[in-house]
């Protein structure tokens, strides 16, 4: 059976591009020091989260902050897959290894963040949910999965969400972003209706509105009144992070 | 199961390979003076420069052939297999002409150009070796004169790259300073011998012609124990008969011709099935390698090859559009699948446009893509895994979550082929769609700025540079003004 690698001596750099990345790329530049933090992020980047959460124990046995073994070691880690990701270094399934190994450390060291009343900071609420009708929910999975790693707070609402489940719930936990996917060009309607759902009930300006799907199109988006739209789960971090800091920016013109 | 096309039954290649004994015969093969002495005296008749070699002295030749040999790289590693099913792929050669990506136009080839080639071909593991791709245009005083042209491309390529070449004399005089600069390459004739780096073109003229300079580079290869690549090519309907079986059978004549003249120079030494052969155009007169009958041709020549036990190459991922269009990636893409599913050894072709008068680098890169599909499907469907599904299901159950899987990540990457970015599957986004070449023309410059060249010991590049001061006082009664970059 012929298969490249299986020639004696195959070009070397044949696997160059999906090589996996280097940790010391960002540890040597990057301001940690501490060889603990380094290996907290390179776990997250191989995706491996009975290391990440051996680390994370060590790093509470070891007397360091929470907090810090997140923003200084895992979290650097899960924003270098993000990079990697968009570059087309890493792919799908590495993406969600690393954010899987994300979620293994921060459980273990959720305890102790509320033994000491610190918090891991939010970067914002979002709410998600795939359109009325539409059951297609890998790519609003994707979302959820990188948001939730990156530091959203994810209020998933799983598939088939009517308008006014969107609005119940966006109310109830005061969210920040409202994020509806559709695959189906039959369905994208549905992400139309949350919209003015939304605005029917006065949640806009404050509530953020952010469709994604196959389909879906910065045009449609425009069309519909969407305050954001992306291409992927990563674009969407981006996405959400910009309309994050446009509402700080523009906080006081917000109606409350 | 590896998938395989097959063109010949077993009953036609028998055929083939007994019209191909009679031509040898009847009409028989024109030879050069060179080996006229080596055929008489081995029991072959030669009258008037014209060979009638019978068959048992051609399969006494074929015994003699090794049924496989490794071209290896600079460090000294097997790199290319010539043998079995196994298939490598390297751009096309002697191209006289490179496309402009910027102005779209085709201007003469100059060292700058077979440099970028080579940097971009050494980056992409898509190319098992490299080839003397484009001839260097005298362009001032500095270049180099035309009579050692070939010499000069070698040296071009052995300074810019680790891995094999395929390559090639246009004349006989000019063969042994290219041996000369493998030798020092390598460090001695013995090995060089043991671990070639290098396999040599070699091309009768079609119809059943063994020119002097051809006969001449077959000797000096076979004794030098370089490995020699018989680049048949005969154009079905203009220089061979117009049926493709016909065809088929005028490159086995001439091959086997080869082969029987090589042999009785150094029993024993490397040899290649290989060939270029296509249709002839009806309305152009050209040879449209684009052509679904040319890779058919290159297919059933290597068929009959490998019937032999041999090592095989071919033509082929070239296509006849003068630009990198629609055409161009449809024919290239089609002949790298059928090339990879007949198992040739060595593709050689990539790269080149208007029928081989012309090279795009643009296109090397997008080609590169087309043969990492074709070897994809050449791979076939594996079972990489204890069960087929039911392991994966037993795990997520009915939740779908298939991307959070183990197996995902450990197999995604050898199940799927990852194409670059030259391949647009991204979902529209707010910026203008790019159109391929676009985006080929992006790679070649990432490319180019990752390459780095390698570090010739400074005793083999100054051995190098006299080879060159050399043969070019040899070609020209005058030292050579050569700059070494």
């Amino acid at each position: 059976m012929y298969h490249r690698s299986q020639l004696p001596h195959g070009p070397p750099e044949y696997n160059s591009a999906l090589d996996r990345p280097q940790p010391r790329s960002i540890a040597a530049g990057g301001p940690v020091s501490d060889p603990l933090f380094g290996a907290m992020l390179q776990s997250i980047i191989d995706g491996a989260p009975d290391k990440a959460v051996e680390l994370a124990q060590q790093a509470l046995a070891s007397g360091i902050d929470p907090l810090d073994a997140i923003n200084l070691g895992f979290a650097v880690g899960i924003k270098f897959a993000g990079d990697q990701f968009g570059c087309g270094k890493m792919f799908l399934p590495d993406l969600l290894a690393s954010a899987e190994a994300m979620k293994a450390a921060i459980k273990v060291l959720e305890p102790e963040m509320l033994r000491r009343g610190s918090e891991r900071e939010t970067l914002g609420k979002v709410v998600l949910g795939t359109a009325r009708g539409d059951i297609h929910d890998i790519g609003k999975n994707l979302v959820a999965t990188i948001l939730s790693a990156s530091g959203f707070q994810i209020f998933d609402l799983g598939t088939s969400v009517t308008p006014e489940q969107f609005v119940a719930k966006a109310k109830e936990v005061d969210a920040d972003i409202v994020g509806v996917s559709a695959l189906l060009t039959t369905t994208m309607a549905g992400q139309k209706a949350v919209i003015e759902a939304l605005d029917r009930n006065g949640l806009r300006p404050r509530v953020k509105a952010i469709i994604g799907g196959a389909a879906v199109t910065q045009k449609w988006a425009a069309e519909i009144g969407a305050d954001g739209y992306s291409r992927n789960a990563i674009d969407a971090l981006e996405l959400a992070k910009n309309l994050m800091a446009d509402k700080t920016t523009h906080k006081g013109l917000a109606p409350a | 199961m590896r998938p395989r096309i097959q063109l010949l039954s077993p009953d036609l290649i028998e055929r083939i390979l007994r019209e191909a004994f009679e031509l040898l015969m009847h009409p028989g093969v024109r030879v050069g003076s060179a080996v006229v002495e080596l055929l008489s005296s081995s029991g072959a008749k030669v009258n008037n420069g014209i060979a009638r070699i019978p068959e048992p002295l051609v399969r006494q030749c074929l015994a003699s052939v090794p049924p496989d040999f490794y071209l290896y790289n600079r460090q000294g590693e097997k790199a290319v297999h010539y043998g079995g099913d196994d298939v490598h792929f390297d751009p096309g050669s002697c191209c006289v002409q490179i496309l402009d990506p910027e102005t779209l136009e085709a201007r003469p080839s100059e060292t700058r150009d077979l440099v970028r080639i080579v940097q971009v071909a050494e980056m992409l593991p898509q190319f098992a070796a490299q080839s003397t791709a484009v001839v260097c245009t005298r362009k001032n005083n500095d270049d180099v004169p035309i009579a050692i042209g070939d010499l000069y491309r070698l040296f071009v390529v052995l300074q810019h790259s680790d891995k094999p070449v395929v390559t090639g004399s246009f004349s006989a005089a000019g063969l042994q300073g290219m041996i000369d600069l493998l030798i020092a390459d390598r460090g001695s004739p013995d090995k060089l011998r043991q671990q070639p780096r290098a396999v040599f073109d070699v091309c009768p003229s079609p119809p059943l012609n063994w020119s002097e300079f051809g006969s001449h580079n077959l000797l000096d290869l076979a004794r030098a124990g370089v490995p020699a690549e018989i680049v048949s090519m005969p154009l079905a309907g203009g220089t061979a008969p117009v049926t493709l079986a016909g065809s088929v059978t005028q490159h086995a004549a001439e091959a086997l011709a080869g082969i029987t003249l090589h042999q009785l120079a150094h029993p024993g030494s490397p040899i290649v099935w290989g060939g270029a052969p296509a249709i002839f155009d009806m309305r152009t007169g050209g040879a449209p390698m684009g052509a679904v009958e040319t890779a058919m041709l290159n297919m059933a020549c290597a068929e009959v090859g490998k019937h032999l036990g041999l090592p095989t190459h071919g033509y082929l991922v070239a296509t006849d559009s003068k630009l990198v269009d629609a055409q161009a990636g449809a024919e290239s893409a089609r002949s790298a699948m059928l090339g990879a599913l007949a198992g040739i050894n060595m593709i050689s072709g990539a790269g080149m446009l208007e029928s081989l008068a012309c090279f795009s680098v643009e296109k090397l890169v997008i080609d590169a893509e087309s043969i990492a599909s074709a070897e994809r499907l050449a791979r076939g469907i594996e079972v990489p895994a204890e069960t087929l599904a039911t392991a994966a299901f037993a795990e997520t159950g009915l939740s779908g979550e298939f991307l959070k899987l183990k197996e995902t990540r450990a197999l995604f990457r050898q199940e799927q082929h990852l194409p670059s970015a030259v391949i647009d599957r991204s979902a529209r986004g707010a910026e203008p769609a790019t159109d391929i070449l676009t985006r080929a023309r992006t790679r070649v410059h990432e490319l180019v700025s990752q390459y780095r060249k390698p570090s010739l010991p400074e005793d083999v590049l100054s051995k190098f540079q006299a080879i060159i001061a050399r043969e070019a006082a040899r070609e020209a009664n005058q030292p050579s003004l050569l700059s070494t970059n």
